[in-house]
């Protein structure tokens, strides 16, 4: 039996396309992908995350703990602050990439791939089972109980302060939700309730993630469908929601990052903090970031009229094939195939002519600098 | 906006149709199939001249999100492609029975379209 969030009902509602995606019921498109990721573009689109997972860390040791776990530094956040960050193994590889943000002196939320949640708590209860003042730090799944929807766009700024009216009562102190900054977190009231605002997403454009308890957010989803209307927004499913993140050169765990796979590989390096002591994968991630790695995640773009690249699509490079697309679709911002892969590092050149190999032929591409897409 | 089924073409349960004049058949996909797909992006046509049986996987369309394979309903030689559908894939959304067709095949044994659906039996199929 596949799960729903909380939003299944709207999604019928709005028309929405459901699909399968990671054991959730999730939409895939309310008009077209190509239409709703134009929106996001343009305006402003609204998307579930309800089925991403809620850990909430607590306590005097919780900073120590996360330090000791993650690969970002969570010392460089204040409180109301956020960071990408990620859980690795012992060998570097990464259980899950995710966001931490520091609710309060001694309260972290961590927002996880709903495909990893009982991995990353499993993970993480045994981890915490080796911490020596086990009782200083208490891990809570907030999964089932917490619901988000994600407002993306040059437009929701404006939106979103409609929707939250007044000021942060905790997080980043602000007068109103659009003064946060990016990766800025703070709560407001909704209908009497708290919920989470960061400005943060998935998209590549500006834009705002909202973290509500899972009975209030049908009537955040509606609230924003209906203010929303001024300001073009349009439902969105997860089939924008990928092409957005591709063209902006983001990963996607399962795509470009799972536990075979060190955050060095994916070039994610820049939140992997070596300076701030030991941490799972620390050793292995500093041994590469020193000497390099076998493979490496490029970027690239269809330089000839050719099928959109897809997952699992040959890469070739100076006559053999030297490695396979990750994540690859038809940018709709573009009009041109465009993807994600890995290559061995001599190939890792931006402007370096590549081949993707397409049922049984080959179209020529070239490595590019992400974010494959970039507004003028 | 209800989906077009016409009266005077024939179905594949894999949502081809097939429009017949003598001992020629032109093929395309629904309007069904193209509302589903949505945002066709990319059209892959078989060679002229290539000989393929009912059932055979013979062209590829592809959305934003998936590519898919489109079957000959029926046996015969392809004897021309649509090639202003591959230069401009919207023709098969905008278009689906008309300039969006895929490729003609002279028929081998024409009595192999009897055995497609109706367009009240492929009506029935979609729930239409």
């Amino acid at each position: 039996m596949l799960k729903r969030t909380p939003l299944f009902a709207a999604h019928q509602r709005a028309g929405g396309k459901l699909i399968e995606f990671g054991g959730w019921e999730m939409p895939v498109q309310y008009s077209t992908i190509t239409d709703e990721h134009l929106c996001v573009r343009r305006a402003a689109g609204i998307f579930d995350i309800s089925h991403m997972g809620e850990v909430i860390v607590r306590g005097p040791v919780a900073a120590a703990f996360l330090n000791a776990t993650l690969t970002n530094d969570v010392r460089k956040l204040v409180v109301g602050l956020g960071q990408y960050t990620l859980m690795c193994n012992e060998q570097g590889g990464v259980i899950d990439d995710l966001y931490a943000y520091r609710l309060g002196a001694e309260e972290y939320l961590l927002i996880i791939n709903a495909s990893r949640i009982e991995a990353d708590v499993a993970w993480l209860e045994q981890r915490l089972a080796g911490v020596a003042q086990r009782a200083e730090v208490s891990l809570t799944n907030m999964s089932d109980v917490s619901a988000a929807v994600a407002i993306q766009g040059p437009k929701t700024p404006g939106l979103v302060d409609q929707l939250f009216p007044g000021a942060s009562s905790g997080g980043t102190v602000v007068a109103r939700p659009s003064e946060l900054k990016k990766n800025e977190i703070a709560q407001f009231a909704f209908a009497g309730q708290g919920v989470c605002v960061a400005r943060t997403g998935y998209s590549g454009e500006d834009g705002f993630e909202v973290v509500a308890p899972a009975s209030l957010i049908e009537a955040v989803w509606e609230a924003a469908l209906k203010l929303g209307h001024p300001f073009c927004l349009q439902p969105c499913g997860l089939g924008a929601r990928d092409t957005l993140r591709t063209e902006a050169g983001f990963p996607l765990y399962g795509h470009e990052l799972d536990e075979n796979t060190t955050p060095i590989e994916a070039g994610v390096g820049f939140f992997v903090a070596l300076d701030k002591g030991e941490f799972v994968g620390r050793a292995v991630l500093a041994e590469q970031k020193a000497n390099g790695t076998k493979k490496k995640l490029v970027a690239f773009k269809m330089t000839e009229k050719a099928p959109p690249p897809r997952p699992h699509y040959p890469i070739w490079a100076g006559g053999s094939a030297v490695g396979a697309v990750v994540s690859g679709t038809q940018s709709p911002s573009l009009n041109n195939g465009i993807g994600m892969g890995y290559v061995p590092p001599e190939c890792a050149v931006i402007g370096g002519k590549i081949e993707i190999e397409i049922r049984g032929r080959r179209f020529a591409a070239e490595v590019v600098k992400k974010p494959i897409y970039k507004k003028a | 906006m209800s989906t077009q089924v016409p009266a005077d073409l024939k179905y594949a349960k894999s949502h081809e149709w097939l429009r017949v004049a003598g001992d020629v058949g032109t093929v395309g996909i629904t309007d069904h199939a193209q509302h589903e797909l949505t945002d066709i992006v990319f059209v892959e046509l078989p060679a002229v001249g290539r000989k393929v049986k009912a059932g055979e996987a013979c062209a590829v369309v592809e959305s934003v999100k998936t590519a898919s394979d489109i079957y000959a309903p029926v046996s015969g030689e392809v004897i021309e492609v649509n090639k202003p559908a591959a230069d401009d894939p919207s023709l098969v959304n905008s278009a689906p029975f008309a300039g969006g067709w895929f490729f003609k095949l002279k028929l081998a044994n024409p009595a192999e379209a009897g055995a497609l659906l109706t367009p009240e039996a492929y009506k029935a199929q979609i729930g239409g």
